[in-house]
């Protein structure tokens, strides 16, 4: 699984790509736990763009959790945007939902985590 | 030949019992629902309540603790676990043979916490001369955890003062026996102290009993190994006790399971029937009937062969196969 990363002022935007299931759950972790470490108190804030995801299992909501635990353990933020319809639906059946903050798009994630970060955003798309 | 698969206790960690508040909820809720139906019978109000409301409003999923009857027709009767369900399984043996008539038991045990042995000292069956009761487990403390639960000052009968003949008998995981007419084998399962799941062979059918029991989907010998021990099976009895995310993160390690999880082992090893069990003591009807709906959905999204047939466990719900 592809995990792309966009940087908008204290704010990394990854982008995890296709179905996160059994067989692609290791490139899920692989591409957060390359930036889990920077996300703490005062560092990056993590949102996780979940636009390009259209399924997730079990293994990979676990995967989630343990990088939420750990960036939450070490005083940083993470929360989720853009889930498409399916995925908020298996984030409500599993309760990821009370776990995770999802907004509806990555600009309004970032309204809520970062000014500094919105702005580059803004910048960057020209709005 | 039919099997019957009757639940008579479904709830786990403790028994729970419909409190006043929640029946006068389901009665103004049923109330309002007939409002302008002519219902001037008892038959007619009950076939209206039966076909027009919803289970959680009409029923309760009930609150006694683990016991599953496995029933083939034959005289000797096979139980899971001695939750307090197995009362009124006794009461209902009672009232079906009269107390004269010499019974055989064979009862499986998952483990021996006390959810699932508590409703032993109540199974009257148990104080009658002539029944004999096997109990099957691969704990070796077995009899001793029976025993010490009517040791003074827990209850006031010592399990010695009990009519029928009781045995115990240590079974091994992975080996397969013959018992009252079905080939059963044990898998060691993830849980504080050991559980152990059950698969029931007989006639070409197959039934699991796996409760208590946390799977871990992040590590492949364990999935091979759950798959495996559910492979093909007509019924999966589930431990879906928590949501997924509680199952990997604060209740992690607590041993129990989630709808999600059963849902995908159970479409993993190709199974028919999966049935939620072992439900939150927490949990109200309202909640465990959408438990249900969400996993019903669940199912639908993350189908990739056969529809699997997704059912709750109730205490008194009876699955034929």
């Amino acid at each position: 699984m592809h995990v792309s990363q966009e940087r908008y002022g204290d704010a990394l935007v990854l982008t995890p790509i296709g179905r996160v299931d059994n067989s692609t759950t290791d490139g899920l972790k692989s591409g957060l736990d390359a930036y889990v470490a920077s996300c703490r108190a005062g560092g990056n804030r993590l949102v996780l763009d979940f636009s390009k995801v259209d399924y997730i299992s079990s293994v990979g909501l676990r995967v989630l959790m343990l990088a939420g635990k750990e960036i939450r353990e070490q005083g940083g933020s993470i929360v989720v945007a853009a889930l498409q319809p399916v995925v908020r639906e298996i984030f409500e059946i599993s309760r990821f939902n009370l776990v995770f903050q999802c907004f509806g798009s990555v600009r309004e994630a970032l309204t809520k985590v970062s000014p500094t970060a919105l702005a580059a955003y803004d910048s960057a798309h020209g709005t | 030949m039919a099997l019957w698969v009757t639940f008579w206790g479904t709830r786990g960690s403790i028994p729970v019992s419909l409190d006043s508040a929640s029946i006068r909820d389901k009665l103004a809720h049923a109330i309002v629902a007939a409002s302008g139906k002519r219902l001037d019978t008892q038959e007619k109000a009950r076939a209206w309540v039966d076909s027009e409301l919803d289970f959680a409003v009409s029923h309760t999923f009930g609150g006694n603790s683990a016991c599953v009857q496995l029933d083939a027709g034959d005289d000797e009767h096979v139980l899971c676990d001695l939750g307090s369900g197995v009362r009124a399984f006794g009461n209902h043996v009672f009232t079906r043979d009269g107390p004269a008539k010499a019974n055989v038991f064979h009862v499986f045990q998952s483990h021996l916490h006390w959810d699932h042995i508590m409703g032993f000292p109540f199974f009257a069956p148990a104080y009658v001369p002539g029944n004999r009761i096997r109990i099957y487990g691969c704990h070796t403390n077995l009899e001793e955890a029976l025993r010490r639960q009517q040791d003074p000052p827990s209850f006031p009968v010592p399990f010695d003062r009990l009519g029928a003949s009781i045995e115990f008998v240590t079974l091994q995981p992975g080996r397969s026996y013959d018992v009252a007419g079905w080939s059963v084998t044990a898998k060691l399962q993830s849980h504080s102290g050991d559980s152990y799941g059950y698969r029931f062979v007989r006639d070409g059918r197959i039934i699991v009993y796996s409760t208590d029991s946390e799977h871990r989907l992040d590590v492949p010998e364990a999935v091979e190994g759950a798959a495996t021990f559910f492979a093909d099976a007509d019924l999966v009895i589930f431990d879906a006790m928590y949501s997924l995310a509680e199952a990997v993160s604060v209740k992690e390690d607590w041993g129990h399971s989630s709808n999600v999880v059963g849902v995908e082992l159970c479409q993993l090893a190709n199974v028919k029937h999966l049935v939620l069990f072992h439900h939150e003591p927490a949990n109200n009807d309202e909640r465990i009937a959408q438990i249900w709906r969400e996993t019903l959905r669940y199912e639908e999204i993350s189908r990739t062969g056969e529809p699997l047939r997704i059912s709750v466990a109730y205490d008194g719900l009876e699955i034929e196969l």
